[in-house]
């Protein structure tokens, strides 16, 4: 009972993150596309950059609903506190979720489409503004009461480190956007994302090297962390190979390749989520509540590892199901009935 | 306006637009795809190519209803933990990880499958394609089912108890079988899938009275007809059930939507007042029409009922709902609107036994016609009615007779949820005229029999392989 007790949280934890990963990965080139939409040059362009997301968006996106969820019932504790601390930045996400999913089906039927074109772009950016503000937010702590209650100010999310990751965070969701649109499209587009895909990856470097310098400086919590052994050796090594994984990027672009610039930047985002993993464990509200304070009772996580964790493979298939289904290149703009 | 400063009221607020509005889309999303699952098999059955144009033709509003489904069930998500952080904490063992099941037995499936199902027509073979679409309806309907039972949990808490003010799970089963949940997630159901069919049906009656095509209308008009038939007597016999169940379960509810103060013993005649004006202050109905007898059947089919039916003067009015006549007429536009329902299907019925309702001379209907465009919104009154029947006379309680809803609000600066509460206001109405607009566009567009059947021109469809289906381009209709 005792070791279930603390195997089950971290398994839940381990999901999480996945489920996690997976949302900042796909609906991140997503996001990524929906913000790259306000610089096109022309309806044509914006049509064909909705097209490449009309049938994926809806799945990426519930991801992130399946997080939640899944967060609710596995750390109720974490759920309530996280979401009532950060009230605003999740409803700047969520008021741009409302603008782009809408934006869909309603400027493909409009005759003016600039409104739509705006909400969908905006909304991206907004949902992604967001995000990152919360992402900052957790990462700096929330002040909560003996039992883990909330008792800080609606504006402490708000201050210059989770501003640095909340830019970054927009930057990596541009970058992976380009590289997606890389892989989607060719011709003119896909020399445009090239470009756009060059310039974010450097903007997110800078983003991530501030980051990473300043980590230790404004989390003073995360600093013993860091620079305790064995955790110093892995985090020196996960900057090198950072900058070995952003090199490599940048060969593939240099050379025009279709598809490997996604997948390096896959590995970047990957390895930028193990590190942060790797500094939050085993807390989920870094220095304030652990995973075992949060975590919901066992006979709960237990029944929950039977039946969302064991639908992961089948979700995960259907949603390659249809990647393959509609795999290829983009060419027209317009999505159909 | 003392409400503006006040979390609890605004957060209840705020959650009752966003649950009102929300609803408005999955019931046709729900509802519609059913019929969409029989009239894409009477195509494959049949190979009749009207049945194709009727899929894709209800598919584009159906695609319309999605989006914005989507779009404002996020936030319903996020809400319990941003507003109601303190009842998300107490009962997160339970509740939450039915929302997680949600998401990853229904959305899932749902998400994957829709874009199959509207994009994929030229991608897919069709067998695949219809695997695709009734994959579809199971995902909306076991969403339906979830949330019901995660609904009905907090109306009649089953499964756990209550220990140091959290919900801890004894038996996962009882607590998913709650007494509610078999009967809630019957009615809503069969509320889904009446609305559905009344707003086919009306759409398609508008067709006809302008005469657009009578010969494809009459068809969706006929097999909406034919599910009515089953659904619309059922869903008062559920609905009947329901009641039943609130008062065996919810005392304070039956109360508060008969609008009853007094108790009536067990073994005594029990009146059903059909029109009254309940006055909260003075504890009584400042007048009323009643039926005798009326509740004795309407409860348990005979005069006397066997068990006393408690009045609200029972309770403390600190214990018991307010907004009276809200629930109370809520839930006497609801049966009304069952009633309606049924009778026009009655009448129709009739219409169609006499041969009335051939295509050439359908269009002569006209009365009928109208009444069938007039019940297009009404089953979407009735799900909100049910709605506010069902949450705010379960009030004060958030989870009944165990979390109080005062309790259950998250600390927040007024401010802050008033700031949300205005913007949900203004997004929503601009939502929701602009869903009217583009939806009734579709609708005056009518269908398009000029698109390419999948497998007709070609070969056999059926033993295509989905490979040789993927052009390069856009499918040859987006080009249109
Ligand atoms: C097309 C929609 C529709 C129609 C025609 C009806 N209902 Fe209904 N009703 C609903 C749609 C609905 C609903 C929206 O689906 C509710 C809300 C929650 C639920 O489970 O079902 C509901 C709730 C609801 C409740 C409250 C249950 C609770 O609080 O737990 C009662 C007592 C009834 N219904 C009874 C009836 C009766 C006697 C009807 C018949 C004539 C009827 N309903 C027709
Ligand atoms: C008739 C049944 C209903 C159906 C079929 C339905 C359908 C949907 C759909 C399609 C979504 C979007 C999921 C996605 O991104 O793919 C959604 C989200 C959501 N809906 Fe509904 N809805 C229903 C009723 C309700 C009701 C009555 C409520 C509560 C007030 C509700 C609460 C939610 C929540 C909480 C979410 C977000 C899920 C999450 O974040 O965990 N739904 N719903
Ligand atoms: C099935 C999913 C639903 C769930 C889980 C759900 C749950 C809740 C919760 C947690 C609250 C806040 C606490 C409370 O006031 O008791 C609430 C309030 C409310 N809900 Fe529901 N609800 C659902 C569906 C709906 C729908 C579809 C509607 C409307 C059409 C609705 C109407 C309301 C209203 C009006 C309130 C405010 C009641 C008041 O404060 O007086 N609910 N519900």
């Amino acid at each position: 009972m005792e070791t279930l007790s603390y195997l089950l949280p971290q398994v839940w934890f381990g999901i999480l993150a996945l489920f996690l990963f997976l949302y900042v990965m796909l609906d991140g080139f997503d996001l990524g596309v929906g913000i790259l939409s306000l610089t096109s040059s022309s309806e044509e362009r914006r049509g064909i950059l909705m097209t490449s997301l009309s049938n994926i968006w809806d799945a990426n996106e519930t991801w992130l609903i399946l997080m939640g969820g899944s967060l609710f019932g596995a750390f109720p504790l974490a759920y309530s506190t996280i979401l009532n601390a950060l009230y605003i930045p999740i409803f700047i996400m969520l008021f741009g979720f409302v603008f782009r999913a809408v934006a869909f089906e309603f400027r493909e039927r409009a005759n003016r489409k600039f409104f739509w074109n705006f909400a969908f772009g905006a909304g991206s950016f907004l949902a992604a503004l967001g995000q990152g503000f919360a992402l900052g937010g957790v990462l700096a702590g929330i002040e909560v009461d003996a039992a883990g209650h909330f008792v800080g100010t609606t504006w402490d999310w708000f201050n210059l480190p989770s501003v640095l990751v909340a830019l970054t965070l927009i930057q990596g969701y541009v970058l992976i956007g380009s590289t997606y649109l890389v892989w989607r499209t060719e011709g003119e587009l896909q020399a445009t994302h090239f470009r756009t895909a060059k310039l974010a990856a450097i903007t997110t470097l800078v983003g991530a090297i501030v980051i990473t310098i300043a980590t230790p400086i404004f989390y003073e919590s995360a600093r013993s962390r860091l620079f305790d052994p064995p955790f110093v050796y892995i985090f020196a090594l996960i900057p090198l190979l950072g900058i070995g994984l952003v090199a490599l990027l940048w060969r593939s672009l240099s050379q025009k390749q279709d598809g490997t610039p996604l997948i390096w930047t896959i590995l970047i985002f990957l390895l930028t989520f193990l590190g942060l993993a790797l500094v939050v464990f085993p807390y989920i509200i870094p220095r304030s509540i652990t995973i075992y304070e949060a975590a919901a009772d066992p006979s709960s996580l237990t029944i929950m590892i039977i039946f969302i964790g064991a639908l992961i493979p089948v979700m995960l298939f259907y949603n390659l199901y249809q990647y393959f289904v509609f795999r290829g290149k983009i060419t027209s703009g317009s999505y159909g009935e | 306006m003392d409400f503006l400063s006040d979390t609890v009221v605004l957060s209840r607020m705020q959650f009752a637009l966003t649950a009102i509005f929300h609803m408005l889309w999955p019931v046709l999303t729900t509802g519609m795809a059913i019929y969409l699952v029989i009239v894409e098999g009477l195509w494959l059955k049949t190979r009749n190519p009207t049945y194709y144009y009727h899929a894709r033709f209800w598919a584009k509003l159906y695609v319309l209803n999605f989006g914005i489904g989507v779009a404002s069930g996020i936030p319903m998500g996020f809400q319990f933990g941003t507003n109601w952080a303190p009842l998300s904490e107490a009962i997160g063992n339970f509740f939450g990880s039915i929302i997680g099941f949600e998401a990853s037995w229904a959305f899932m499936l749902e998400a994957a499958f829709l874009g199959i199902m509207v994009f994929g027509w030229e991608r897919v073979n069709p067998v695949v394609h219809y695997v695709a679409t009734i994959l579809v309806a199971f995902g909306a309907n076991l969403s339906t089912f979830w949330i019901l039972t995660a609904n009905s949990w907090l109306q009649t808490p089953a499964g756990g108890e209550m220990v140091d003010g959290k919900f801890i799970v004894k038996d996962y089963f009882q607590a998913v079988l709650n007494p509610f949940m078999p009967n809630s997630v019957l009615h809503m159901f069969t509320a889904t899938l009446e609305t559905s069919l009344f707003v086919i049906g009306g759409i398609s009656a508008w067709y006809l009275i302008n005469q657009r095509q009578p010969e494809f209308f009459t068809k969706s008009f006929k097999i909406v007809l034919a599910l009515a038939i089953a659904v619309a007597p059922l869903q008062i016999y559920v609905g009947h059930l329901s009641g039943e169940q609130v008062y065996h379960y919810q005392p304070t509810k039956l109360a508060a939507m008969e609008a009853q103060w007094e108790t009536i013993p067990a073994g005594q005649a029990a009146d059903w007042s059909a029109i009254a004006f309940p006055n909260d202050q003075l504890e009584r109905n400042d007048w009323e029409i009643s039926i005798p007898n009326g509740l004795g059947y309407i409860l348990e089919l005979k005069p006397k009922l066997s068990e006393p039916v408690l009045g609200l003067k029972e309770w403390a009015p600190a214990d018991r709902p307010h907004l009276l006549s809200l629930i109370y007429y809520s839930f006497r536009i609801m049966v009304a609107i069952g009633f309606f329902f049924a009778g026009l299907m009655l009448l129709t019925v009739v219409q169609w036994l006499r041969g009335k309702l051939a295509p050439e001379s359908i269009s002569q209907q006209r009365w009928l016609l109208r009444g069938w465009l007039f019940a297009a919104p009404l089953g979407y009154i009735a799900v909100e009615c049910g709605w506010i029947v069902r949450c705010v006379g379960r009030q004060p309680w958030a989870m009944y007779g165990e979390i109080r809803t005062a309790d259950a609000a998250s600390n927040l600066p007024p401010g802050n949820v008033l700031t949300t509460l205005t913007l949900f206001s203004a997004v929503y109405t601009l939502l929701f005229f602009a869903a009217l607009y583009f939806g009734s566009r579709v609708i005056r567009q009518g269908p398009n029999l000029d698109l390419p059947i999948p497998g007709v021109e070609s070969k056999p469809a059926v033993n295509v392989e989905p490979g040789e289906f993927v052009p390069n381009q856009r499918p040859v209709e987006a080009q249109q």
